[in-house]
């Protein structure tokens, strides 16, 4: 006997540190050997990782049902999208009705563009939150999906600001492997020690019960809202990464509506509601699935038999997988544990200690 | 606002509203039950639009019988979706049947999608070259009367009519009353519970789809996504009402309507805005008064 549960808080960091530099190290050679295709599709992992992570803060971990991160991923993607246009840009592409001159000259880098992304986000989240969070339940989610709603049509009509349907076109590709898996690695670093702090303790007593938890003495709505609040400020972040990763976004229903919650639900789903890591897990299976069912909207060969490209194939599919989870696998990849050194360690070892005895 | 056109908005809003009603029962029938939004009800709505225009598109049926066919199919739509999705979870976190409602939603819409194509189609075919009936109007002083509008409202009224009859004056109805006030009792009673859950979500889907025929020969435009915002709305209806109450839904479906033909037409710079009201309205009446109109107040206990 005599093995010890958990390892050190030294010996944690130190794994931890490890692990990153493993990682960048991956991400090299991601860089120098894989393809334009394949770097796009790495990149969208992450882009996808902050999305899942942040709409999990809120709905896993605090344990509101929120249908709104589109929402707040729209407000992050066009308030980035202006900043980095040039001003003679956005000169030609509002043919609607002209941009109001005060944003056309408005310019800026791609960090500060994304952090201004985040910063109007979060302050969506916050007036959205203030009136939706003092509803429960269901109540909470399709008043959520209402407000996302709303600020899509506010996107579509606003057309001095937002050129309208059209969109805006000719965003500059800058989200590249270090931008988008930067800003992952800075969502898990804050929201984990979120969740690992006092507050987020709270916030988890609150996803439990939330009548036991105001008996406590935890200012529930208080909590709340700075849960849906930070969840708003990185939903804005990933929707600057995904705005600069797709070079074009407009406000239909199908890219920057209520399908994209949708998908980030699924990847929470898939990875375990409440877990960080499932999330991130989550994510990449959802953008490597998605990717690879895109061969059934083309031609394909089926046991012999030529079959056409069908489309929206693929979210058919994965509108199938999702219901099946939901009905055989509820806790999907992670449940609420998350993937720490700690418990590494414990399967490891607990496992062998079973072998001896 | 001179009293023709008063009159000429006092129709359409009464016309919506019906429309809107006969989804909105579908939904507080389930939630009335199951504590269970739904979500995939706009979309059997839908569907029900993609049923009738197909079998005279396809079977080249005649107009009732191809209507009566996309009603009955979406009854047993509703009927199925509840026992493949909804059944398994009976016993499980109430969110959970709420994700797997919204995975239903997305399936529906998918599904059509694949087999039906994403582009938008004219119900307008449906009718071939009966279609201009759907412009005849008569005239009340200067205001025009659709026939089309006459149509909606007086199937409205039997549809709402022979639902009443079914939920006050059957043996089903009076099980469904029972099961949504207590479930184990229902079942110890001798009460086959998930048959008449079944048969609520078929009662409730042959609605939507009635909804949904007469919607298309409104709006004939229609594509895979045409339920989202209609149900969305009917689900405010519901809660405007009372989540729970029938006459609620059906009070809270005519009211809404009526709010939105009339502020698009007193203030007609809003009328991009008109698919933003509804939300507003749900959000004031869950803060002033969640219970609705005509709901039972629910408390929350530990």
């Amino acid at each position: 006997m005599g093995m010890k549960k958990k390892l050190s808080a030294k010996a944690n960091f130190f794994l931890t540190v490890i692990f990153v530099i493993f990682v960048i190290f991956l991400l090299h050679l991601a860089n120098v050997y894989m393809n334009a295709y394949q770097l796009k599709i790495l990149n969208l992992m992450a882009i996808y990782g902050i999305m899942a992570v942040s709409l999990n803060l809120i709905n896993g971990i605090t344990g509101i049902f929120s249908l709104g991160h589109a929402g707040f991923i729209l407000v992050g993607a066009y308030t980035a999208a202006l900043l980095t246009l040039t001003p003679e840009q956005k000169e030609i592409s509002f043919i609607i009705e002209p941009i109001i001159p005060f944003l056309k000259n408005l310019h800026t880098n791609f960090f500060f563009a994304t952090l201004a992304g985040g910063v109007l986000a979060a302050f969506a989240a916050f007036l959205v939150g203030w009136p939706v969070l003092r509803l429960a339940g269901d109540y909470l989610a399709i008043a959520s999906l209402g407000f996302a709603e709303v600020i899509r049509i506010l996107a579509l009509n606003l057309r001095s600001v937002t050129n309208g349907a059209l969109g805006l076109k000719g965003i500059p590709e800058y989200t590249n492997t270090w931008w988008a898996w930067g800003w992952l690695f800075v969502t898990v670093l804050f929201i984990g020690s979120l969740v690992n702090s006092s507050y987020g303790r709270a916030l988890k007593a609150i996803r439990e019960d939330r009548i036991a938890a105001e008996e406590m003495g935890i200012n529930v709505f208080k909590h709340q809202l700075l849960s849906f609040v930070i969840g708003g400020f990185f939903a804005g972040i990933s929707g600057s990464l995904y705005a600069h990763w797709l070079t074009t976004i407009d406000p239909r229903i199908t890219t920057l509506g209520p399908m994209l919650t949708f998908y980030v639900l699924i990847m929470i789903v898939l990875g375990g509601l409440g877990s960080i890591t499932g999330s991130i897990l989550g994510a990449m299976i959802f953008a490597i699935l998605f990717e690879w069912f895109r061969r059934f909207e083309e031609p394909f060969t089926f046991f012999g038999i030529e079959v056409p490209g069908i489309k929206g194939m693929r979210i058919l599919i994965i509108s199938v997988i999702f219901i099946l989870v939901m009905i055989f696998w509820q806790r999907g990849l992670m449940g609420r544990t998350e993937l720490t050194w700690n418990n590494l360690y414990r399967w490891i070892f607990a496992r062998r200690g079973g072998e001896k005895s | 606002m001179t009293a023709t056109l008063v009159l000429q908005n006092i129709f359409n809003g009464i016309m919506l509203g019906g429309l809107y009603a006969l989804i909105a029962v579908g939904y507080t029938m389930v939630y009335g039950i199951l504590r269970l939004i739904n979500f995939a009800h706009g979309d059997i709505m839908m569907m029900g639009i993609y049923f009738a225009f197909y079998a005279v598109a396809l079977l080249s049926l005649p107009i009732w019988l191809a209507f009566i066919v996309a009603i009955l199919g979406s009854a047993l739509l509703g009927f199925l979706i509840d026992r493949v999705a909804y059944k398994p979870l009976r016993n499980a976190p109430r969110i959970s049947a709420l994700i797997t409602a919204i995975g239903m939603s997305f399936f529906l819409e998918s599904f059509a999608v694949v087999v039906f194509g994403a582009n938008y189609k004219s119900f307008l075919k449906v009718f071939g070259e009966h279609k201009e009936i759907l412009r005849k109007y008569i005239l009340i002083g200067n205001a025009r009367l659709p026939v089309l509008t006459i149509l909606v409202i007086s199937i409205t009224a039997l549809s709402l009519l022979f639902l009443f009859w079914i939920v006050y004056k059957t043996k089903i109805g009076m099980a469904m009353r029972a099961i949504s006030s207590d479930i184990p009792t229902t079942a110890l009673m001798g009460v086959n519970v998930d048959m008449v859950i079944g048969f609520t979500f078929a009662l409730g889907s042959a609605l939507a789809a009635i909804s949904g025929i007469m919607w298309a020969m409104r709006y004939p435009n229609f594509f895979p996504y045409t339920g989202f915002m209609p149900g969305l709305k009917a689900f405010i209806a519901a809660v405007f009402g009372g989540i729970g109450s029938i006459p609620g839904a059906v009070l809270g479906g005519f009211l809404l309507g009526m709010i939105e033909i009339l502020t698009v037409s007193l203030v007609p710079q809003v009328m991009e805005y008109k698919d933003a009201f509804a939300f507003v309205i749900l959000i004031i009446v869950l803060l002033v008064k969640p219970s609705g109109l005509m709901g039972q107040k629910m408390i929350e206990k530990v």
